[in-house]
Parts: structure tokens; C-alpha cells; sequence
């Protein structure tokens, strides 16, 4: 399988063979890749836009936008320029700095989330020994640029908006964790690169079975409430509070709560991949040697989008398809059923672990 | 109805009988909430149909109708009449049938007739800083009394009620509606689901609902005082656009009441028209419902699916009235149009694919487990609340309120037909989501048996080119899609009419936000506001 990390690698060779200093060569290789990132972050959220709204055209009779270019393939560019073109109002008695930073916020902790993702063999930016636990730590960070935009706009709707979703993130992500903590417990390990290495053999959700298949189930269900979509897009309910927490954002401050939300549905999905269907890793099935040789043709690159836009596509499907739940009910559910169920499965997975029930 | 005579004059010896089209008694304004509350109690009134305020120039009062449900739905009209024209009082009936609250504030609103002991005299469509009384006689239309305000209404959350001492002196005594503790979140009139421009206020305790203000009025276009300067023909196009959701059915109410006013026989062909026509209109408007709560839900897709069908319908009213919306179809003695010649065809078709996309939805949206908890045991209605203030249509019905005006007052060819009055007892948003639902298949039902059975013949009947009603009062209901729909008109025999009023069933459906949401969350207003299924400029008439 062809490794990234040869082009990485060899490009820095040339830079230090030109004879400048490390810490120069360094610091042009952040700057490439943060372009790259940020460019990577663009084209996706505008691809993730178009195809929730030709999903959700689908799901509805519908055929979605149509009208700009080819199979309205370029109606995104022409929204996006049109909200990068649009005012960014002033409103009166809000509170300036708080209103302005939030969205910002928002938006880096999705950004250093996507830099952690495994895209490839080779093509990992961020990776640390405790990875998975640095990017649950980032996407907390999310939470903050929302409470501070509903608290910051000094409106009804955006404060109750936030309120809900500092609930439900708090609440939620308890089972985000565990469900992910039950994978680490297999694994035995944090690092993602080691975590993706791992599933050489057969995925982690083949090789744990029933405790990674429940894991798996939960992790969905948590990752949809975290990403503030349906059936728990409450806190911008917009049959309730018209668009929660971001009501009176305008121009591309509202731009960035509107990209956060799609990245992070595709980071929620990349974590999926990363710990349940094997990350980059093509799918493996031992003893099936020609068949493996065969999968893995197909660039790691390829898989990994691939698996995350499959698990987009099952959150998408939920969007569009499931009421809302009131927030008593989410909470609730939670609560009562999700938390104690992840915990069960922890103690099931340890247990599976320790008596060796696994592949 | 000579019983009901005897038995009046028993409770009240004094009364004064005139004989419209249902019995009228005189009552002088002194005894009139003694004797309201022995209709109620005695005779068993328990339903407060209609407030109509009405100005006869040398004296103005009110008419108020009730319906007795015990007693086969036989209704009685009660005259009140204050000869003071500038001090008006009449004593409130709100505490008697709670559908008085709202009907009160309204004819305050209109006629400036003030109800002594009501608890909440604020006015109801107009601003309170409005000068003059429109539906008064002697009103001044003129711009400068009333011109465009910019500023916002000042004192909105100020009401107070009038008190009677008993030496009969009336005091007032002012209120504030919200404490200044409240958290009131404002919803409307600029909502996304308060399906028009509706507003609510709402004191609530962190989810939780306290008290709903409703402010009415944004849309309101005075259409029963336009109708006081038009001929009878001019005035039905109204009818379509206060709940355009049920066009015919309440246009069929106007024409049916100048009919009965001018006895008029109508052709047997064109009264199977209309029935299949209020039918259709039913579908369409219980599928629009079926749409807006399931997006009101969140369920974005529910709401495509039950558009869909409603284009079919939409399909058959433009073929045949070249219209999808206000179609002004009815006329007085008739319809303005024959049939599309592929009426029956696209009829018959509806009918046959209805049943499997009724399936689908109930295993998209009715089946869904968070949409039964979403409206399960949410927006509690009782049925003694629902009579009490008159929610009559699937609102009512999903409370177990048999009120069905096809059944109980039949008209067009409903006693001919075949069908179930749908009734759930749940007395919940689910009760009144499931009652539509059903009541799409037996409209189904009903247009099943009219389809091959349209007769030959005349569409409308032979109409005098300038109508005249005699001298009088009318009243007249039909079952529109949310409700009894009731129209009602004075003529004093001109071309034009004296008094015209629609009572609208959305109106009484507002009336109960604050009964139904207190005690229940933020998110449920939006969907019991759904399951109620009110449409906004039927209120704002």
C-alpha cells in the first residue's frame, strides 16, 4: 500500500538539502499545511452542503438545486460567495467581543479536529501519544463558542438555544467518550496512527464483536447529538427558537457556525472509521490473502473519505427521516438509558478483553 | 319548540319570543347572566356557538347563540340589548362558557360594548391606542384618527376588568397580564411555525410554559365591516380567504345561509357538487395539517410526502374552478361552473391511491416512536374544556366531543351518504393528529359514493339579478375542516347586508393555547399549536 509518508518525508530531505536552517524548514512545512487544511476544510464543507441538500432532495421527492451548472454542482460556490459578500450587522446591545469570538471558536476546534484525523497511510498531521483523547478534549472547545454566542446575543431565543445545547453536548458526550473508551480498552492504546495499525488484521467493530457493535451503535447516536443534528438539532430548532444560538448571526460569522456544523459531521464520521471500521485501512479478512491484496489497490486515501462519507450518510439519513425529541426526552434518554448502557458495555468490553472472547 | 318556550318562560317569565330560524329571546341586560346560567344548568345550553355584537343604530347589544348538545343540538339565540349607546355594559358570560372570553374581547374590540366582571378587557384585534369602534354604525373611517403608527403599542402587558358594587356602580380595576418576574419569550408574529402571523407571549419557567397571551390581529382586514358596503353575490369571495384551508366549505356556508334566507331550492346536482367538493377540501386541508405538524416535529420529509398528495387535489380543484387557492366556486342558488370533464377520472384515482400513501405515512411519522412521545399525553384537552369553549372539529373530537355539524345539522347530501363521525378520546395532540387522519379516509369514504353518482341536471338555481334578503336574522353552520363554521347575517331587506359575522372555528381554537400549553414545554406549544391546527386569517377576519 502506498505510503504518504514517503512524499512527506522526501520533501523535507530537499528542504534541509538546501541548506537552510530546521527550524526554517519547519516552519515552511506549518504553513503548507495549513494551507492544505484549511483548503481540505473548504472543499469539504461545501461538498458536505450539497450533498445533505441532494440527500435530503432525495429522501423527499425532491431533486434539490438544479439550476447552477451541471446538476447544480455549483450552487455552493455561488451561496458561499453570496454569505463571504454579506454584511456583518451590528446589533445593539450585545456583547461585542464575546459575539465576534464565538463563531471563531467554533471553527478552530473543528479545524485542529480535522488535522487529527488518519487520512491516509502517511497523511496524519496531528499525532500525538494520547490523539484520541486530545481530540475529544478540542471538540469541548466547541461547546464554549456556542454558550457564548447565544449568551452573547442578548436574545431570548439564542440564550434558551444555548442552554439546550450546553446540556445536551455535556450530557452526550459522556457516552461519546465511553463508547470511544470501550474501543481503547481492545486496542490498549490512545494513538491514533497505532489504533488505525491495529485493524490490520480485520476491523476493530469484526474483531470486538458484540461489545464494539454496541459501542458502534451508541457512538452514533451520541455523535448526532453532538453535532446538534436531527433528531437532536434542538438547540436551533428552528420550528421553536427560529435558529437557536445563531440567530443573529449574520454574513460569514454565521458562515463559520454553518461550516463547523458540516465539518464536524464529517469529523464525528472520521473518528467512526477511525475506531470501528479500521481508519484508512482497506477492509482485511484473514486468510483471505488475494482478496486483501485486491482492497488494498484501492489508495487508503479512498477509504477513509469513503467509510466517513458512508457514516454521514447514515446521520444525513436520520436528519431526514426522524422528528425532533423535546429536550426533557433527550435529556432523558441519556440519562437513563444511553450513559448506563455505555457504562455496561466498558465493564463488557473489559471483561471481553480480559478473558481473551475477541478476534 | 313550543317546549322550549314553556320551559323559559319558567326560568325567566319575562322573556320575549321572536322566531327567526331558531327560536330568539329578548332578554333585558339585568337578568341576562342569572338566565344565561340557568340555560346552562337548567337546560342544558352548554354551548356557547356564537357572539355576535351587532348595532342598531338607536341601541346596540349582542346576540349570543347557544347549542344545547343534550337536546339533539337545538340552538336558541339570546338578544341583549344595551339602550346606552355610549356606556354600554352587559354583564360578561365568561365564567359560564369560556369560549366568551375571547368572543367577548372581541365584540369590545368592534363594539365597544364593555362586559362587566370579564377578566381580561383588553382589546383583541386593534391596537389599544386605536381611536373609535369599527363595526360600529357611527365610525369614523377617517385616516388622521387612526394613521399609520410607527412606535411600538405602548402598556401591552396593562388590562383590567370592570367590577360592579351593588349600588350598580362599575369601577374599574387595572392588572398587568405578566409579573415582573416573568420570563416572557416572545413568538410571532414573524415565526416560523406559528403557521401566519400569530403572536404569542410566553412566561416561561426555563422549558416550561406559565402562562400563553395571545395578540391577534397582524392580518386582520375587517372583512365583516367591507361586507356591509356589498351586494350579497360580491360579498362571498371573502369567504375563501379567511380559512383558505376551507374555501368551500365556508363559502358553501354563506351561500347556504342567503339561500335559506331567500328559500331557494338548490339542484340536486349542484348540492352533490359541493359536498364532494367540501370534501376534497378536507382532504387537501388534513393533509396540509398532517405536513405542518409532522415539520413542526422536525420531520421535514412526513411534510413533503403529504404535500405530494395535496397537488393531486389541488390538481382537481384547478381543472375544475381554474383556481388551487380561493377558488370561488359556490354561488348563490349553485355553483359559478360545471364539472372538468376528467373530474371523476382524477376523483377516482385520488381515491384509489389515498389508502397506500395513508399507509405510508402513518409507517413514516405515526409509527415513529418520538413522534408519539413528541405528541402522546401533550396539550391535554378535556372534553368538558373542549365544550366549554366550543372547540368543535377534529380538535373537539379528538377529545371525544361528538360534534359533527354533517351529522347534526346535516345540509348538501351528507344525510344521504355513509359515514363515520371520527371520534378518539384521547384528549391529546395524538388524539387530534389521529382524528384527522381517519377523517381523510371517510372523506375518501363519502367521495367513493358521490363519484358515480353525480346526477344530470341544473348546476344552479334561477337567482334574482339584484338579491335582496328579507328583513331578519340568519344563521347558519356547516363542518368546515377545523371546525363548525357559522355565518351570520341581519338584513334589513336591502341589496346590501346590515350585519355580517363569521364565526370562525380557529378563533375558539386560540382560545384554549393558554389551557393547553400551561404546564408543558416550549416545544410543545409549536406542536399542540399544530395538533390544533389553527390557520391564522380565519381568526383575523
Amino acid at each position: 500500500m502506498f505510503d504518504f509518508g514517503i512524499w512527506t518525508s522526501e520533501f523535507n530531505r530537499f528542504l534541509l538539502g538546501t541548506g537552510m536552517a530546521e527550524w526554517l524548514a519547519v516552519l515552511i512545512e506549518c504553513i503548507i499545511i495549513a494551507v492544505l487544511v484549511l483548503g481540505a476544510y473548504t472543499v469539504l464543507a461545501l461538498f458536505y452542503i450539497l450533498y445533505e441538500r441532494k440527500l435530503c432532495a432525495w429522501f423527499q421527492c425532491r431533486l434539490g438545486p438544479m439550476r447552477v451548472g451541471k446538476w447544480g454542482l455549483l450552487q455552493v460556490f455561488a451561496d458561499m460567495f453570496k454569505i463571504l459578500i454579506k454584511e456583518l450587522i451590528e446589533l445593539k446591545g450585545t456583547d461585542k467581543f464575546l459575539f465576534k469570538l464565538a463563531p471563531y471558536l467554533v471553527i478552530t476546534s473543528s479545524v485542529v479536529m480535522l488535522a487529527c484525523l488518519p487520512w491516509g497511510r502517511g497523511l496524519q498531521i496531528i499525532d500525538y501519544n494520547i490523539g484520541i483523547f486530545f481530540v475529544l478534549a478540542v471538540s469541548s472547545v466547541g461547546v464554549l463558542g456556542i454558550l457564548l454566542a447565544g449568551w452573547s446575543s442578548n436574545n431570548k431565543y439564542t440564550l434558551i438555544g444555548a442552554m439546550r445545547s450546553g446540556a445536551q453536548m455535556v450530557s452526550y458526550e459522556l457516552s461519546l467518550g465511553l463508547a470511544i473508551l470501550t474501543i481503547v480498552v481492545f486496542a490498549g492504546t490512545l494513538n491514533i496512527n497505532e489504533l488505525v495499525m491495529q485493524q490490520d488484521k480485520a476491523w476493530f467493530i469484526f474483531r470486538g464483536h458484540i461489545p464494539a457493535i454496541i459501542a458502534f451503535i451508541i457512538y452514533v447516536i451520541a455523535a448526532t447529538a453532538e453535532t446538534n443534528r436531527g433528531p437532536f438539532d434542538l438547540p436551533e430548532a428552528e420550528h421553536e427558537l427560529t435558529a437557536g444560538y445563531h440567530t443573529e448571526y449574520s454574513g460569514i460569522h454565521f458562515g463559520f457556525f454553518y461550516l463547523a456544523e458540516y465539518l464536524n459531521l464529517f469529523i464525528v464520521s472520521g473518528i467512526a472509521t477511525l475506531m470501528f471500521l479500521g481508519g484508512w485501512m482497506p477492509l482485511h479478512v484473514p486468510g483471505w490473502d488475494g482478496f486483501n491484496a485486491v482492497m488494498n489497490w484501492i489508495p487508503s486515501i479512498v477509504w477513509f473519505v469513503g467509510k466517513a462519507f458512508f457514516i454521514s450518510y447514515v446521520i444525513i439519513w436520520f436528519k431526514w427521516t426522524f422528528p425532533r425529541v423535546r429536550i426533557d426526552q433527550m435529556l432523558a434518554f441519556e440519562w437513563k438509558y444511553l450513559m448506563p448502557f455505555s457504562l455496561a458495555n466498558l465493564i463488557l468490553m473489559a471483561v471481553f478483553v480480559a478473558l481473551g472472547w475477541h478476534f | 319548540m313550543s317546549d322550549i318556550k314553556d320551559k323559559i318562560l319558567k326560568i325567566y317569565p319575562a322573556a320575549e319570543f321572536e322566531q327567526g330560524d331558531c327560536l330568539l329571546v329578548n332578554v333585558a341586560e339585568k337578568d341576562w347572566h342569572d338566565f344565561a346560567a340557568r340555560l346552562k344548568n337548567e337546560l342544558a345550553f352548554d354551548v356557547l356557538s356564537a357572539v355576535v355584537g351587532v348595532d342598531w343604530k338607536e341601541s346596540i347589544g349582542v346576540v349570543y347563540y347557544l347549542t344545547s348538545t343534550s337536546r339533539a343540538w337545538e340552538m336558541l339565540a339570546v338578544k341583549v340589548v344595551c339602550a346606552d349607546r355610549e356606556n354600554a355594559y352587559i354583564h360578561t358570560v365568561s365564567d359560564l362558557w369560556g369560549v366568551a372570553n375571547f368572543q367577548e374581547r372581541e365584540v369590545y374590540d368592534m363594539f365597544g360594548i364593555k362586559f362587566i366582571d370579564h377578566p381580561d378587557m383588553r382589546r383583541f384585534f386593534l391596537r389599544n391606542d386605536w381611536v373609535g369602534n369599527p363595526l360600529r354604525k357611527d365610525y369614523d373611517a377617517n385616516p388622521e384618527l387612526n394613521p399609520i403608527r410607527l412606535e411600538d403599542e405602548k402598556d401591552e402587558d396593562n388590562t383590567y376588568t370592570l367590577e360592579e358594587d351593588e349600588n350598580g356602580n362599575v369601577k374599574r380595576r387595572d392588572y398587568k397580564v405578566f409579573q415582573a418576574e416573568d420570563y416572557v419569550v416572545n413568538i410571532g408574529p414573524q415565526h416560523p411555525s406559528t403557521h401566519g402571523v400569530m403572536r404569542f407571549r410566553a412566561a416561561v419557567d426555563g422549558e416550561t410554559v406559565k402562562k400563553v397571551d395571545v395578540v391577534s390581529g397582524y392580518i386582520h382586514r375587517g372583512i365583516e365591516k367591507l361586507c356591509e358596503g356589498l351586494t350579497y353575490p360580491q360579498m362571498l369571495h371573502f369567504t375563501d380567504r379567511m380559512d383558505y384551508m376551507s374555501a368551500h366549505q365556508n363559502r358553501h356556508c354563506l351561500c347556504l345561509c342567503i339561500e335559506k334566507a331567500l328559500g331557494l331550492e338548490v339542484p340536486r346536482r349542484a348540492k352533490v357538487i359541493r359536498t364532494m367538493m367540501d370534501e376534497l377540501m378536507r382532504i387537501s386541508s388534513h393533509l396540509l395539517s398532517f405536513g405542518c405538524t409532522a415539520m413542526d416535529l422536525g420531520a421535514t420529509t412526513a411534510f413533503f410526502y403529504g404535500f405530494r398528495e395535496r397537488e393531486m387535489v389541488l390538481d382537481i380543484f384547478e381543472r375544475t374552478c381554474g383556481a388551487r387557492m380561493s377558488m370561488n366556486y359556490n354561488v348563490i342558488g349553485g355553483v359559478i361552473a360545471d364539472l372538468h370533464p376528467d373530474f371523476r377520472k382524477d376523483v377516482k384515482h385520488l381515491i384509489e391511491i389515498m389508502p397506500s400513501r395513508l399507509k405510508e405515512y402513518h409507517k413514516v411519522f405515526t409509527g415513529n416512536i418520538i413522534a408519539q412521545n413528541r405528541l402522546k399525553k401533550v396539550g391535554h384537552l378535556s372534553k368538558e374544556d373542549a365544550v366549554n369553549y366550543a372547540i368543535t372539529g377534529p380538535s373537539g373530537r379528538g377529545s371525544g366531543w361528538s360534534c359533527d355539524c354533517r351529522k347534526k345539522h346535516p345540509y348538501g347530501v351528507y344525510s344521504e351518504v355513509e359515514f363515520d363521525e371520527v371520534l378518539e378520546y384521547g384528549c391529546d395532540s395524538f388524539a387530534r393528529y389521529m382524528v384527522r387522519m381517519r377523517e381523510i379516509e371517510q372523506s375518501l369514504r363519502i367521495l367513493e359514493q358521490l363519484v358515480d353518482n353525480i346526477p344530470e341536471g341544473e348546476i344552479r338555481a334561477q337567482v334574482p339579478k339584484v338579491v335582496k334578503l328579507p328583513a331578519g336574522s340568519y344563521y347558519q353552520q356547516v363542518e368546515a375542516s377545523r371546525g363548525t363554521f357559522g355565518v351570520f347575517i341581519e338584513s334589513t331587506g336591502e341589496k346590501n347586508p346590515y350585519r355580517v359575522h363569521f364565526q370562525s372555528p380557529c378563533f375558539n381554537l386560540v382560545g384554549v393555547m393558554n389551557l393547553t400549553c400551561t404546564g408543558y414545554m416550549i416545544a410543545d406549544l409549536i406542536t399542540i399549536g399544530a395538533a390544533l391546527d389553527f390557520v391564522i386569517p380565519d381568526i383575523d377576519r
